[in-house]
């Protein structure tokens, strides 16, 4: 753990605590002036690379996420989407490259990281809620442990956000008795609870089942109309179409495609996204053309 | 003898007897058989016990109502007490102690990870007695003039610490390895520093995992303190053995001694039930 105070104070002043609701009214209004894009910045990666070993997962990715946007990251298994999006909030440590969030870089060595995280929010694909405790104590333990709040206004907190995800009527109820969905939308309040300014969602329906996909995406899609900055991996084409203000296919560590949804997934301008969109929109056709695409080369001497 | 249940329990096993019957006894009657000698072995076994025990002189030496009732309350408020005590003050030192082991054999600092290996292996290869003899003659020969804080009930409660700390070190940080990688991820991601994450969200978690092991410990310092009779201690220091020991030794009988094991009964029976009731339990959530 590195002590730096001052360090440590910076990402606290630079992201207003405290006030997430305030902070959002004014983001709204200046949603109404400036279009998408051209606000600042509120994730920056640049030249970003990785390695596990021999293994190159991350092979200078850059990307800009401007504050209010929603970008959807899409790409075949493998392609470090999962990996792209733990280096913003450094669960993994970039092997080279620079992260910026709300204008504090959080690959400096020196930065307090917990100060930075305080401020990300990361909801996972199996949830991670703590089992020994209740709903709502998972909302509030890390407000009072972690925020050093008062129990009044970590208990109104976490009522105001399981209010926002629906399930006010499960607040003393533990993890283990509500399904996945429910669980999800814990993890989404949890997440809320802290007042982060950016969400980072590491595909948080694909351990659903799919009649429970829907709810979850729905209080995405009520986060992203209130103007949360959101990095989302997902397979959900049809969300990341209605929702997403960006799309970004990867494949093999590097962004191939970065564009509006109806650019990257109704018109791809790369075969490589063309093929993994036909993959995941028909698989049984997919597999059907590459099989015999594969039969031709190997036919050919 | 050809109870339904006696037979062989999946019918597949007939499956693997290819070749025809053989002559003789078949395997179902050769189990049968086998059975009954054993219950006759038994029953003789009791008989002659029975005959050949001399009830009377047993009775007089282990079970004789008056010396019993002479043991009693003091047996209960001094002698078991008094195991209870060191028991639970062994219990609580070893716990912290193997907790910071825990700690230090996970630890990313190579040589807190070699220090708790060592510890461990040496505290676990060693017997019991050797460290109450340690703590009571060799520490206070070579540091002479240093007292061990609390008298009797401080070197008991270090002794009994120093063995059950290698014991529970183990039991813990398997306990903490037994948390889901994702669980930390998740505390992290919210903020927690990773000592903090590793106290409000971990441990807790590792505890409830690890409980059965750890009432498995506190029984066995249950009966380790006995071993506290090395020691040299006090009239008002005794506990369960030393208690029934002395008793036996005056009264020439060996009714305390009796009553002394069922003390300990007493505790370690319905300790263990509750072990086995938690395990049950814990197996049924896997499932
Ligand atoms: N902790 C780790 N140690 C070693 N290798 C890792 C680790 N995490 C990820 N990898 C490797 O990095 C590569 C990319 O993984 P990543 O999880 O980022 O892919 P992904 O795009 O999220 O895939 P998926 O869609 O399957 O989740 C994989 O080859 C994986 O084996
Ligand atoms: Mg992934």
């Amino acid at each position: 753990m590195t002590e730096n105070p001052e360090k440590s104070e910076n990402p606290e002043k630079s992201m207003e605590p405290e006030n997430p609701e305030k902070s959002m009214e004014s983001e709204k209004s200046v949603e109404a002036v400036e279009p998408v894009g051209t606000r600042r910045p509120e994730i920056r990666i640049r030249d970003l690379h990785k390695s596990f070993g021999d293994n190159q997962v991350l092979r200078g990715i850059d990307l800009d996420i401007a504050q209010g946007e929603v970008v959807c990251v899409i790409g075949p298994s493998g392609s470090g989407k999962s990996t792209l999006l733990r280096c913003v909030n450094l669960l993994e440590e970039p092997t080279r490259g620079q992260v910026f969030v709300g204008g504090t870089e959080v690959t400096d060595p020196d930065v307090d990281i917990d100060a930075v995280r305080r401020r990300i929010g990361m909801v996972f694909q199996q949830f991670n809620l703590f089992p020994h405790l209740t709903v709502t104590e998972n909302l509030t333990l890390p407000q009072r442990r972690v925020l050093k709040r008062d129990k009044a206004r970590a208990a109104k907190a976490a009522a105001e956000n399981l209010e926002r995800v629906g399930l006010s009527e499960k607040a003393g109820a533990y993890p283990s008795s509500l399904s996945g969905g429910q669980q999800q939308r814990v993890a989404i309040a949890r997440a809320l609870a802290m007042g982060p300014r950016v969400m980072l969602f590491d595909e948080p329906t694909s351990a659903l089942d799919p009649e429970l996909v829907g709810d979850v995406l729905a209080v995405m899609r009520m986060l992203a109309d209130e103007g949360m900055t959101m990095m989302v991996v997902t397979h959900e084409m049809a969300f990341a179409r209605e929702v997403a203000d960006r799309v970004v296919f990867m494949d093999g560590g590097v962004i191939v495609e970065d564009g509006t949804p109806e650019r990257v997934i109704g018109d791809p301008a790369h075969e490589r996204t063309r093929h993994f969109l036909s993959r995941l929109l028909d698989p049984a056709r997919a597999q059907v053309e590459e099989e015999r695409n594969q039969g031709l080369t190997g036919g050919s001497p | 003898m050809t109870d339904p249940t006696a037979q062989p329990a999946p019918t597949g096993a007939s499956a693997f007897e290819v070749q025809p019957k053989k002559k003789g006894l078949t395997r179902r009657q050769k189990r049968g058989l086998s059975r009954g000698v054993q219950y006759a072995v038994f029953v003789a076994a009791v008989a002659a016990l029975a005959v050949a025990a001399d009830w009377d002189r047993l009775r007089n030496q282990f079970a004789r109502p008056d010396i019993a009732e002479r043991m009693f309350p003091e047996v209960i408020t001094l002698a078991l007490q008094n195991t209870v005590l060191y028991t639970v003050s062994g219990f609580t030192v070893g716990l912290a102690l193997g907790m910071v082991i825990a700690l230090m054999r996970l630890s990313s600092v190579g040589p807190y990870r070699w220090l708790a290996g060592i510890y461990i292996e040496i505290f676990r290869g060693l017997p019991a007695l050797l460290i109450f003899i340690f703590i009571g003659v060799a520490v206070p020969l070579a540091f002479p003039g240093t007292e061990i804080i609390g008298g009797t009930y401080g070197k008991v409660a270090l002794a009994l610490g120093l063995v059950a700390a290698a014991y529970m070190a183990e039991t813990i940080r398997a306990g903490i390895q037994a948390v889901p990688k994702g669980q930390m991820e998740a505390a992290r991601s919210l903020g927690f520093s990773p000592a903090r994450a590793m106290i409000s969200i971990i441990i807790p978690q590792a505890f409830r995992i690890i409980l059965p092991p750890l009432t498995n410990e506190l029984v066995l310092l249950f009966k380790d303190s006995s071993l506290v009779l090395f020691l040299g201690v006090t009239l008002a220091e005794r506990e369960l053995s030393k208690y029934g020991r002395d008793l036996a030794s005056t009264t020439a009988n060996s009714t305390p001694i009796l009553v002394a094991g069922l003390c300990y009964l007493l505790v370690t029976i319905p300790l263990g039930f509750v072990v086995r009731r938690m395990e049950a339990k814990a197996q049924e959530a896997v499932k």
